[in-house]
């Protein structure tokens, strides 16, 4: 055997014995029992027989699973540009600061708050006759334009917008973290060259940041994304297992299937959002390393 | 006056102004907190005065003092000294953090010292797996979780959390961030004076990659204090249960019972926010990190 063979054969071995205890975990605890979920997908709940694609014909034409896919759709695509952007936004006004910390420290706080705390204060905040209506009753009458406002926030459409604000609120230090390193990551010689040739502030941004930024946006895209999944703890918390139609999410229907035990409908959608995830993920991994 | 210096007083303004500018959503974190310690330092009486009108569906808002008129530290006592639940659910919190954290110390942490040294054939596979699985949210893992702990009688037991969570492949990313900063060269020269491979995982991986592992620590700290949906599905018997599911549970006859065990939740959460503020940063910016 050759030098190399051996260290090729040594360096497997100890791959494996570090990697191999936490992959058996996975294996027992994550991907043996998915297997047994896609079998169950394909059997009835109560009998186990081969029930061919029935399981998934029933959710796709399950109401609340269409309901609860366009709302989910929905709050996501309105939530991941709106952070996005923003965090986008803070980052570049705090690189021109010296003195960031203090600022960052203020937008990070919200992620080590546990819902539970939170959700108190949003229920004051945004009850009919909480400190949101009382706020925008007062500016009614210094500026003389509206009356008294008495909104229902939690109980109507209005709903999804807390839920994008409680969102954008608890996240916004993350993305900011994340758009600031790549920021730092981009030459200040190039940049400085730019202005050297005369590009202005809006060119340099255009032409030299943003095509720099292409690897933080994945990130930000792809972590903002999972986050999204966490904000049924706010909606669970403020309007319960059957909150308003419009913040009636994926989260809700697989906890509510769960507890009234419809398994083989669960498996069938369990299924389906985790293929759509999966294929989702590894498609921009691919598209992200070609680059 | 110089054009120079009215110039130098210009961009000093207007870095003034971005400050404040930034430091205004600073209040959106503030105002929660200190909400929630004015309300926590009221009595009875007094808090009920002030919250009273979001049950009653008569006139007038929600109003507060930042300053009670007559601060108590009664709620306090109450929770602590009356209260001996609450030390079961918090000690029911501690307990399921320091499992889950020790458990990820001993399973992730080797595993991602593998991934990052020993590169091996399929290893680059085996790790965008453990990306995937770590952006699948619980709702999809959720059905097989459940039949795996069913299985194995774990159900309405702690251990139905710890496990799952010991074998989660986020910290194996994050601290993965850390030894892949390691240079090469550096394990080479140990290799050739001589030291085996477990020593240099002890000696020189541990000291030099320990940012990305006590990253991973902090957020996983900050994200099981906050554990909700798990406990939610696995555990029946309300005795087990952590902090995080128990607050919302108070009702609003208690109110000034809730301010106060929300004030003491939050604690933990804080003292591990401050003093791991770096590493919270570091392990944010490791999570973005290309592979």
């Amino acid at each position: 055997m050759t030098a190399r063979g051996k260290m090729g054969k040594k360096k497997r071995r100890f791959f494996y014995l570090f990697v191999l205890p936490g992959f058996l975990g996975i294996m027992i605890f994550v991907l043996l029992p998915f297997l047994d979920v896609v079998k169950r997908s394909f059997t009835t709940a109560v009998t186990g027989e081969f029930s061919a694609g029935k399981n998934y014909q029933a959710i796709f034409q399950n109401q609340a699973f269409l309901l609860a896919v366009k709302n989910t759709v929905r709050f996501t695509l309105v939530c991941i540009p709106i952070l996005v952007t923003l965090g986008l936004a803070v980052a570049l006004a705090l690189n021109c600061l010296k003195e960031k910390s203090l600022i960052k420290s203020a937008y990070l706080f919200p992620l080590a708050m546990p819902t539970a705390t939170v959700v108190m204060v949003w229920k004051l905040t945004f009850y009919k006759q909480g400190f949101f209506n009382l706020f925008l009753t007062r500016i009614g009458l210094l500026t003389g334009l509206w009356g008294e406002v008495r909104r229902d926030y939690l109980g109507t459409a209005a709903a999804f917008w807390v839920l994008v604000g409680s969102y954008v609120w608890k996240n916004m230090g993350y993305t900011v973290i994340l758009w600031l390193a790549g920021l730092a990551g981009i030459s200040g010689e190039m940049l400085e060259a730019a202005k050297v040739d005369g590009a202005g502030g809006w060119q340099r941004f255009w032409r030299i940041m943003l095509p720099n930024l292409k690897g933080s946006l994945y990130t930000i895209v792809i972590l903002s994304f999972l986050n999204s999944f966490k904000i049924y703890r706010e909606a669970y918390l403020t309007a319960g297992a059957y909150p308003d139609q419009s913040i009636y999410l994926l989260q809700h229907l697989f906890n509510n299937w769960f507890v009234n035990l419809e398994l083989d409908k669960m498996a069938a959608a369990a299924v389906c959002t985790g293929g759509i995830l999966m294929v989702a993920i590894l498609a921009l991994q691919r598209l992200w390393e070609d680059e | 006056m110089d054009l120079q210096r009215l110039k130098k007083i210009g961009s000093r303004a207007k870095k003034a102004l971005l400050s404040l500018i930034l430091l205004l959503p600073a209040m959106l974190v503030i105002l929660p907190i200190l909400l929630l310690l004015s309300g926590s330092l009221m009595d009875t009486w007094e808090l009920g005065k002030y919250i009273s009108p979001a049950f009653t569906d008569g006139g007038g808002f929600v109003s507060w003092k930042l300053l009670p008129d007559y601060p108590s530290f009664a709620g306090y006592g109450k929770l602590l000294f009356e209260t001996p639940q609450f030390f079961v659910l918090f000690w029911n919190s501690v307990k399921l953090v320091a499992c889950i954290l020790a458990g990820q110390l001993l399973v992730a942490v080797p595993a991602a010292w593998g991934f990052a040294v020993y590169q091996v054939k399929g290893g680059r596979g085996l790790f965008a797996l453990y990306v995937v699985l770590m952006l699948l949210p619980f709702q999809v893992t959720m059905l097989s979780s459940y039949l795996v702990l069913n299985e194995l009688s774990l159900l309405n037991t702690h251990q139905a959390i710890i496990l799952p969570a010991v074998f989660s492949t986020f910290p194996v990313f994050l601290s993965y961030g850390g030894f892949k900063g390691i240079p090469y060269q550096m394990l080479e020269a140990a290799r050739v004076d001589g030291a085996g491979e477990l020593t240099i995982f002890v000696r020189l991986g541990l000291p030099l990659g320990k940012s990305g592992l006590l990253s991973a620590m902090v957020l996983g700290f900050l994200e099981y204090w906050n554990l909700m949906e798990q406990p939610m599905a696995f555990l029946e018997d309300k005795s087990l249960w952590p902090l995080s599911l128990y607050l919302p549970e108070i009702t609003w006859g208690q109110a000034g019972f809730a301010f106060c065990a929300s004030v003491v939740t939050l604690i933990p959460a804080v003292f591990v926010f401050v003093i791991g503020q770096d590493y919270l940063e570091q392990g944010i910016i490791y999570s973005g990190l290309k592979e």
